[in-house]
């Protein structure tokens, strides 16, 4: 198979234009979504990994890809879905995790403390992404999105959503 | 793979897929009814991870069919006697108790069932394998919390998962027998009932409940025998593509 040189660097910046339809300040660079780019002969392939299987956003995503790629000029361009390694939050940018809190969105952890099977575990201390404070409570493991986990600030009372343990 | 090894892995996948469909449906079925929004929303997020678990298997299956089979056809245009999902994920939801019980018994199940099987020399079923774990152990977690809640709760709470548990019970026998898919491609089924059932009644423990002795065992999903309730199901899953075949959103 003929592989040609591309300029990955490009490539990447024009991906960082696609964004996560759910969390629509992050791109899909900034969550790790996109795993590899390669040119084989003529096609541009382009592996990506959901974040979770039932994810709705992905086919989603998989058309913007297309659409950021064909104005760069890529006529063909194959998408393929990869599974394994399974998406772990440890793949999100650093980038990423400070636009996420400015939005109002908890970051994940760097190390996540609650992501074994011990029942009634102590909440994860999570900061509040509004006022920062450390005084905060989880109010259900489940959120508005199949990644995320809902959280309360004890303090300024806001609810926010974190990024949960995978 | 030779042709009969080759017609066992669409089957257990598609075993795998069913289980995982129509849970995920049963579950969808509290969606906007639940006890509180919260949990609401709870359990129509583990309803799309075991959707989503479930498209990824349709789509292995369909690749190996090539026979012009989509995820959607799998889903869609089977009949009911060609579902292979085990009696325990049709059951009707009935109260909270009932569908905790029945996520938390077939949550386990799944749990050590993608344990094993990530290890599978098959790659696609290992990838699917490992990735579902991830979401199957925060389901487990989730449901063995509720069970101890419920059992060693009130007493309305604790009778109601009484109840449930004389229902559901009965339906688990089926996941450790072996159907002809699982034995010819080497799946030891049997041998995941050890740390089920510790598993199980480590939870049972703490809820003050204990699982049911001699109690016959219901069999038949895995080969396409259902109970009544499966028709049903199928009716509403199924209505759109049979009444304007080939619709998309």
């Amino acid at each position: 198979m003929k592989t040609t040189t591309i300029d990955k660097e490009a490539l990447y910046a024009c991906l960082e234009e696609v964004k996560d339809p759910e969390v629509p300040v992050l791109s899909i660079i900034d969550l790790g979504i996109v795993r590899d780019i390669q040119m084989n002969n003529d096609e541009l392939e382009v592996t990506i990994t959901p974040t979770y299987t039932g994810c709705p956003a992905m086919d989603v995503i998989a058309t913007a890809i297309r659409v950021e790629l064909t104005v760069l000029g890529f006529k063909k361009v194959k998408i393929v879905r990869s599974i394994s390694p399974a998406w772990t939050t440890d793949w999100m940018s650093e980038e990423g995790k400070r636009k996420l809190k400015e939005y109002g969105i908890a970051p994940p952890n760097p190390k996540q403390q609650v992501c074994n099977d011990k029942l009634f575990a102590p909440d994860e201390a999570v900061q509040c992404p509004h006022c920062n404070s450390w005084h905060t409570r989880r109010i259900s493991e489940f959120g508005s999105t199949a990644c995320k986990a809902l959280y309360q600030c004890d303090d300024c009372k806001e609810p926010f959503d974190y990024f949960k343990c995978h | 793979m030779n042709k009969m090894k080759s017609n066992s892995l669409i089957d257990f996948s598609l075993h795998l897929a069913d289980n995982a469909l129509i849970l995920g449906q049963r579950n969808a079925e509290w969606c906007g009814h639940g006890p509180v929004l919260e949990q609401d929303i709870a359990i129509t997020n583990i309803s799309l991870d075991l959707i989503g678990q479930a498209r990824s298997l349709y789509q292995y299956a369909a690749q190996l069919k090539a026979d012009g089979s989509t995820e959607d056809s799998l889903a869609y245009l089977r009949t009911e006697r060609e579902f292979r999902n085990c009696l325990l994920v049709e059951q009707p939801n009935g109260d909270w108790a009932q569908t905790m019980l029945r996520q938390f018994l077939f949550s386990s199940y799944q749990y050590y069932l993608y344990q094993y099987l990530q290890n599978n020399k098959e790659e696609t079923l290992a990838a699917i394998a490992e990735k579902s774990l991830k979401e199957v152990s925060y389901h487990l977690r989730w449901s063995s919390e509720w069970i101890i809640r419920l059992g060693d709760g009130t007493e309305e709470s604790h009778s109601r998962i009484l109840k449930a548990l004389e229902e559901l019970w009965r339906y688990t026998g089926e996941l450790f027998i072996a159907a002809p898919y699982e034995n010819d491609l080497g799946i030891a089924i049997s041998s995941l009932k050890h740390d089920w059932s510790k598993k199980v009644n480590t939870v049972f423990e703490e809820a003050t409940l204990k699982a049911p002795e001699n109690v016959f065992m219901h069999t038949g999903g895995k080969t396409g025998t259902h109970t009544e309730h499966l028709g049903f199901i199928l009716t509403e899953l199924q209505y759109i593509q049979r009444v304007y075949p080939g619709c998309e959103w």
